[in-house]
């Protein structure tokens, strides 16, 4: 089980919370298991999110592992330029 | 299957001894391809041409909103030398979502959005021949009503720009033009505020900038009826300008093939495409003959991708002693008439990241706007935000008159600190900038009439992203690199300098090319600080890979276990006494025997790479106001930033500066000018002001380096943050030498007059 | 009947004839019926100098020049500043300096350049800023260019 934490404007679509535990072992899933536990997030993390785990900041590298004390947070897309 | 099945691939939390000395690493060797850059012979994306080629030119709209009524293209396909005319109905249809807004920048459909959109196109048998056809096509417009101002397209009356493209997040009843909403933050807010000695609020507003890059997109593009095409093109990124260009016309990927060319500059906004599937689609038309597509100037202003223009309310809280206790922001940014470009998200991220604060708030609007489609322009939002904050900061350290730097490293981030997005930093560098510019000469400079300086931090996340690599070994011991990402700072130099310390061997034994989409796996654009990051990792791990075949060959040749054989200083090596003696073997002896001794040797990684490291920096500037005509002029401006390792220090420095001078041009006087009709007034480089040569004193540098555990050799990307704290520092500079406080981007010479006359007459 | 214009003229020391548009500029001329790609369009309206180039000795932006006003005249370009192969010091400090990160605007900065230090051996700093104010760089701040100009200058000044 991993704990999820999600950005405050996500509340409506998660009952309230805002920080979710799923089961998961990568990226991946963790955002797999979320829209299972919540599919009103389903839009949001198809258009694309940023996951913040143990510091770094990942967009689309969803094999990286993920593990029951990591820290993970949901962020707005980053895009480089 | 099973959840246990599934065997994750560990990429962050690697930690490499990144503190040793270096034979290459941190040198400065010649780059290169800069003979072919100084000798005229590099070949940019306009310096291309192949037989049969036919030339384009595009129609654009001259309206700002309008719905098109009627398009005749009779009259230019009869016209002399024309051989094929497009318009946006020629396009395939069916596109969704970020596919559909790319066509439909590419042509227009039924609607044009703004002005400049592109309308129709034209390939003839020579430029001008081209240029006189497309002013024969007629089009029939409805204007619509216009909307520029990123607050006014929010308000209940603003015209529509597009329906349907509001996002999941954006609270009932927001007028459709905003299309996201973004909320998020931690802590205790009332509180914080509560226990401050001095809360701020104020509202600070940017205009739309361009990225400048001195050569405009051009293309050579070749599509065959077969759908199988080629194209050259100056870009920061082929695969991605094969994967839209694909989109875009219904083709296969696969089947196209895209060469990058020299680039001439991108920033971010040669990333995507504007005009190159125009390329391929008039190829097509005209019997798959090679369409050569060049912007003129005032086409990229037009027409290519701006940044945001923004409106932005911070409030922050302060205790006497400088401690904050609390900040709140929100955004309002415009990305043009399109969804998902405005960089509101990342601006959130980015605005109090540089402090460690107990209780923060961020909301965000991405509004729509009668304006080109938005690109990246280095670190995205993050100038705009740093703006906002860092000023708001400089205003209260002055009403408290605390130093602007000891407020900063009493409130800096750490190692250790709750970022304002959330996660915790790992090691980072922001208080080492600090640190380093406090002890600056610069800041010992004194100060006259009329002068002032200011002080501003800034950040950037840089980017790691899907990367591959391939490396050959030469019958002669040299060593070629096969990479994807495009060269815009001297990344090959710094990719080299890698390699040949990783093999040990000379630096000139070692060759990185760019390589077309079809040489190689996929690679991200050059874009998110990430070239020298990503592209150097991946090559380290393809030596590493190489290295190991050429101890086995070695170990072979020996007798010898693989184990007992090591690399060093260019040569395998028995790996201890007790593995036998045997003089090194040379790469070059591998190289000449390696067909003899199993087959040609290379090394090769793919990965979407983690371990990325953040850059910090912080800046001084000085300036001088003339109180009679409101200029501004930059005495001494000092960059510190934090580069983890700096491979190739010249090119580090390179990045610094050049960002400095662009947020230098942002601060002071670049902007895009509309007229009540939403029409640009300045496309071209007279009246679009980019900082010149006299405008500019030498740009001091200071590299610190905290290596990033997370590179082999330490690296962080350092091309985005040195565009992040110049607009704020400028602000605060000219605060401390007028008494004004500027809230309104540009800083120009008229609008600090008659800040200076205000504040005069009181 | 054709409408172009038959240019006969002098380019980087060599005789070269072409066949022009009348309203073709000499930068289109010496990129397209030279292949004289060197020189660069930025701008097309003379602001930026990447079109930077010398006729009868006059620096020029020759966008802003027709084809065929190169008549009888003589022009030289960036691909004629290196000698019999050997670099001019202002092209190798440009390299050891840095100065240069897309390139793309160093051919007519290089060209500006040798034409001030022909005129001017001993520019002051603020000298050589202002006579390259009409060449746009947006990648290097003009720091690194700076410094080579003035260095290659003090060498070219202890080799006369």
């Amino acid at each position: 089980m991993v704990e999820v934490n999600l950005w405050s404007g996500l509340r409506r679509f998660t009952d309230g919370e805002l920080v979710v535990t799923v089961e998961a072992k990568t990226v991946g899933q963790m955002l797999d298991a979320l829209v299972t536990a919540y599919p009103a997030l389903e839009p949001v993390i198809e258009s694309g999110v940023s996951i913040a785990v143990d510091g770094e900041v990942i967009t689309d590298a969803h094999h990286i592992a993920v593990k029951p004390d990591s820290e993970i947070f949901l962020l707005q897309q980053l895009k480089g330029g | 299957m099973a959840l246990d099945e599934v065997k994750p691939v560990v990429e962050t939390g690697e930690s490499y001894d990144s503190n040793k000395e270096f034979k290459y690493v941190g040198t400065r060797p010649n780059r290169p391809d800069g003979l072919d850059k100084v000798t005229g012979r590099a070949k940019y994306g306009a310096d291309h041409a192949v037989a049969n080629m036919l030339h384009a030119a595009v129609l654009r709209s001259p309206h700002a909103h309008a719905r098109i009524v009627k398009i005749d293209t009779s009259k230019a396909e009869a016209a002399e030398g024309v051989k094929a005319v497009v318009i946006g109905t020629d396009l395939p249809e069916g596109l969704t979502g970020g596919d559909l807004h790319l066509q439909e920048n590419t042509l227009a459909r039924d609607k044009v959005y703004y002005d400049g959109h592109a309308v129709a196109a034209v390939a003839a048998t020579s430029a001008l021949a081209a240029k006189d056809a497309v002013k024969l096509i007629e089009v029939e417009y409805e204007l619509l009503p216009h909307v520029i101002d990123v607050d006014e397209a929010m308000k209940p009356d603003a015209p529509v720009i597009r329906e349907g493209d509001q996002g999941p997040t954006v609270p009932e009843g927001m007028h459709p033009n905003v299309v996201n909403y973004m909320e998020f933050g931690h802590g205790d807010l009332e509180a914080g505020f509560a226990a401050a000695d001095l809360v701020l609020e104020n509202t600070f507003k940017t205009e739309a900038t361009h990225q400048g890059y001195i050569e405009p997109h051009a293309c050579v593009g070749q599509l065959g009826e077969d759908g199988k095409g080629e194209m050259w093109v100056c870009t920061q990124g082929q695969w991605f300008i094969r994967k839209m260009c694909a989109a875009v016309l219904g083709l296969e990927a696969s089947n196209l093939r895209v060469t990058p060319s020299e680039i001439g500059g991108g920033f971010g906004g040669k990333t995507t495409i504007f005009s190159e599937a125009i390329s391929l689609a008039l190829s097509r038309k005209a019997g798959g003959r090679p369409v050569k597509l060049v912007m003129t100037r005032s086409e990229v202003l037009r027409a290519t991708g701006p940044t945001a223009s923004t409106s932005m309310d911070v409030k922050i809280g302060m205790k006497k002693d400088g401690t904050i206790t609390a900040g709140s922001v929100e955004f309002r940014m415009q990305g043009g008439a399109w969804p998902d470009m405005a960089p509101t998200g990342m601006a959130l991220n980015c605005a109090f990241a540089s402090y460690d604060m107990p209780a923060v708030h961020h909301v965000g609007y991405d509004v729509l706007a009668n304006r080109p489609k938005a690109a990246a322009y280095r670190a995205p939002g993050s100038p705009m935000a740093a703006f906002a904050v860092e000023s708001l900061v400089d205003e209260m350290c002055r009403e408290l008159k605390l130093d602007p730097i000891e407020v900063r490293m009493k409130n800096g981030a750490k190692e250790g600190t709750k970022a304002s997005y959330g996660p915790t930093f790992k090691q980072i560098g922001l208080m080492q900038t600090l640190e380093a510019a406090k002890a600056h000469p610069n800041l010992q400079a004194e100060l006259g009439p009329n002068q002032g300086r200011g002080v501003a931090c800034g950040f950037w996340f840089n980017h790691g992203g899907e990367t591959s690599v391939t490396l050959a070994l030469g019958n002669d011991g040299t060593v070629t690199v096969s990479a994807g990402t495009p060269d815009i700072g001297g990344s090959r130099a710094s990719v080299a300098l890698m390699v040949a310390e990783t093999l040990g061997i000379p630096y000139d034994h070692v060759r990185v090319n760019i390589v077309e989409t079809g040489a190689l796996g996929f690679n991200e654009p050059s874009h998110g600080s990430r070239a020298t990051f990503a592209t150097g990792k991946a090559a380290v791990e393809s030596c590493n890979q190489a290295i190991k075949e050429m101890c086995r060959r070695a170990a072979k040749k020996w007798g010898i276990d693989e184990d007992a054989v090591e690399w060093k200083d260019g040569a395998a090596h028995p790996a201890g006494p007790n593995a036998g003696e045997f003089p090194p073997m040379t790469i070059k002896k591998i190289a000449q025997s390696m067909g003899r001794s199993g087959g040609p040797i290379s090394g090769h990684h793919e990965t979407t790479a983690g371990g990325v490291g953040e850059s910090f920096g912080t800046h001084v500037v000085d300036v001088e106001v003339d109180p009679e005509t409101g200029k501004t002029t930059i005495l001494r401006y000092l960059v510190v930033q934090d580069a983890g390792r700096a491979i190739h220090p010249s090119y580090v420095e390179g990045q610094y500066q050049g960002g400095a001078a662009q947020g230098i041009g942002w601060a002071l006087n670049e902007e895009y000018v509309y007229d009540d009709m939403g029409r640009l007034q300045n496309p071209v480089f007279l009246d679009y002001r980019v900082p010149v040569a006299s405008d500019l004193p030498m740009i001091d540098t200071v590299i610190v380096e905290v290596p990033n555990p997370g590179h082999p050799y330490g690296v962080r990307g350092v091309g985005e943050t040195g565009i992040t704290p110049p607009l704020p520092a400028i602000a605060n500079a000219i605060a401390d030498a007028t008494g004004c406080r500027m809230r309104h981007l540009p800083m120009t010479p008229v609008k600090v007059l008659k800040a200076i006359k205000e504040r005069v007459n009181g | 009947m054709s409408n172009k214009i038959h240019v006969s003229t002098k380019v980087n020391g060599d005789e070269v004839e072409f066949l022009c548009d009348p309203r073709e500029t000499l930068l289109d001329a010496l990129r397209d019926r030279l292949n004289l790609t060197g020189a660069k369009e930025g701008c097309g309206t003379g602001d930026c100098g990447a079109c930077s180039v010398t006729v009868d000795g006059r620096l020029v932006c020759s966008c802003l020049m027709l084809g065929a006003e190169a008549e009888g005249k003589e022009i030289a370009t960036i691909e004629g500043m290196a000698e019999g192969g050997e670099l001019h010091p202002l092209q190798r400090k440009f390299i050891e300096h840095a100065a240069l990160q897309c390139g793309v605007c160093t051919p007519g900065i290089l060209v500006a350049a040798k034409n001030l230090l022909e005129k001017n051996p001993d520019p002051t700093e603020e000298q050589v800023r202002y006579w390259l104010a009409g060449n746009l760089c947006r990648c290097t701040g003009y720091d690194k260019i700076i410094r080579a100009v003035m260095d290659a200058a003090e060498e070219m000044r202890g080799a006369a």
